[in-house]
């Protein structure tokens, strides 16, 4: 098989052209040179692929001049016609690992020319382009440099080749969140009891349903006068007028509500149902109080503990909803909350 | 803040004021009691979340 035909991207620091105070080198092609960490990938390349051009640029340079950047490497890689491109490893470097997802990116989509990179998984570009390119998880620093053309060079070699490319936990790149059937040769059980003996031994072991990352955030202060603060109540619970007007779906939510209680003292049977599908309804159907504490807040309003209500719930089914859906529900409604001079809310779950 | 009955899924996704509740289908009530018992019940749980709330917290805390 003909060796594939590979053009590589480097920054000015892996080129041994400076650091920091370099960072502003315009972007270069050398043509027939092999810089930096290309001796390496060549000698994992072995007889499957040779780079056949540099282009080199500085990380500042990259993401002031993005444009023009973009433009002269995607006019040189155009000109050079390789069977692959190859970015990096930008290892922790945050400009470099960007400038690496985009033009990898950029040189998928707009010239058809299949691309990887590699970087540390909290490298921001990773984040950025992860979905977008296989992106090969390398260590923090290019101490890592070794292991990361380990799996960079026969991942650029079968993506340059249009070959099938196996699960992120085989290749070695960051996951990004493609699911792909296939059959197991242990039945679950199995699965499941040998992974329980692991851990039982405090041994390492590797779920087959990793949890999303859930983002932290610093606790808001405390409210200091709560016989003066608006409070307003949001559930997951899936709280909605009888009939459910909005069709918020039993579970997978699309969408949240957003309800007017004004004037409204107590949820009753005949005024307020559930929309979950996850958990028995029955005694949410009952008394949606329940699940969202109308009755015992206007008691706490009328005694005065609570300056007021506030006059809109916010609702959802937490059954099977995406993180990221949830997220921007919040992200809007917090908004509303917030504009209408909400103090404190309270989230109620099922 | 959060009221839920599962802590540590409200751990898991970070909640940082966290009251328990009742029970899944019903975390703010109890059929069992009758309507007065259940809405003092009740009562109690809000009030608990309204403490949470004017408590300075520098991390996740469970108002047990």
């Amino acid at each position: 098989m003909a060796k594939l035909k590979v053009v590589h991207y480097i920054n000015q620091f892996f080129a041994q052209i400076g650091g920091e105070e370099k960072a502003d080198y315009p972007a270069e092609l050398r043509v027939g040179e092999v810089v930096g960490p290309g001796m390496a990938l060549t000698q994992q390349f072995g007889d499957d692929a040779e780079i056949i051009a540099t282009i080199i640029c500085g990380d500042s340079y990259f993401n002031e001049n993005l444009e023009k950047a973009k433009a002269d490497i995607l006019a040189w890689v155009k000109e050079q016609a390789p069977d692959v491109f190859v970015a990096g490893p930008a290892f922790n470097a945050g400009r470099y690992g960007v400038a690496c997802g985009t033009i990898a990116d950029a040189v998928q989509e707009e010239l058809g020319i299949p691309a990887v990179t590699g970087m540390y998984i909290e490298n921001p570009g990773a984040d950025m382009f992860k979905t977008k390119v296989y992106i090969v998880s390398t260590k923090n620093s290019a101490a890592g440099m070794r292991d990361a053309v380990k799996k960079l060079a026969p991942l650029a070699v079968k993506v340059g080749r249009g070959d099938k490319i196996g699960a992120s936990s085989e290749e070695g790149y960051i996951p990004n969140g493609v699911r792909v059937n296939f059959f197991e040769k242990e039945r679950g059980s199995l699965r499941a009891v040998k992974m329980l003996i692991k851990k039982l031994n405090d041994k390492p072991f590797e779920t087959e349903f990793p949890m999303p990352d859930f983002d932290r955030v610093d606790p808001n202060p405390a409210v200091k006068d709560l016989a003066h603060a608006k409070i307003a109540l949001v559930t997951s619970g899936g709280i909605v007028p009888k009939g459910n007007p909005d069709h918020i779906e039993s579970s997978s939510a699309s969408h949240y509500g957003e309800y007017d209680i004004a004037g409204v003292m107590d949820l009753t049977e005949e005024t307020y149902e559930t929309a979950h599908g996850g958990y028995d309804p029955v005694y949410a159907n009952e008394d949606s109080d329940r699940v969202l504490p109308v009755d015992v807040l206007r008691d706490l309003e009328k005694e005065g503990k609570i300056g007021e209500l506030h006059h809109l719930f916010y609702t959802t089914t937490g059954n099977g909803t995406a993180v990221a859906s949830s997220k921007a529900f919040a992200e809007e409604f917090s908004k509303k909350l917030k504009d209408d001079g909400v103090d404190a809310v309270i989230l109620t779950s099922t | 803040m959060h009221v839920c009955t599962v802590t540590p899924i409200s751990m898991t996704v970070g909640a940082n004021r966290i009251v328990p509740a009742i029970a899944i289908p019903h975390p703010l009530g109890n059929p069992a009691l009758d309507k007065d018992e259940e809405k003092k019940l009740r009562r109690g749980i809000v009030e608990k979340a309204l403490e949470a709330l004017a408590t300075e917290v520098d991390g996740q805390t469970i108002f047990d």
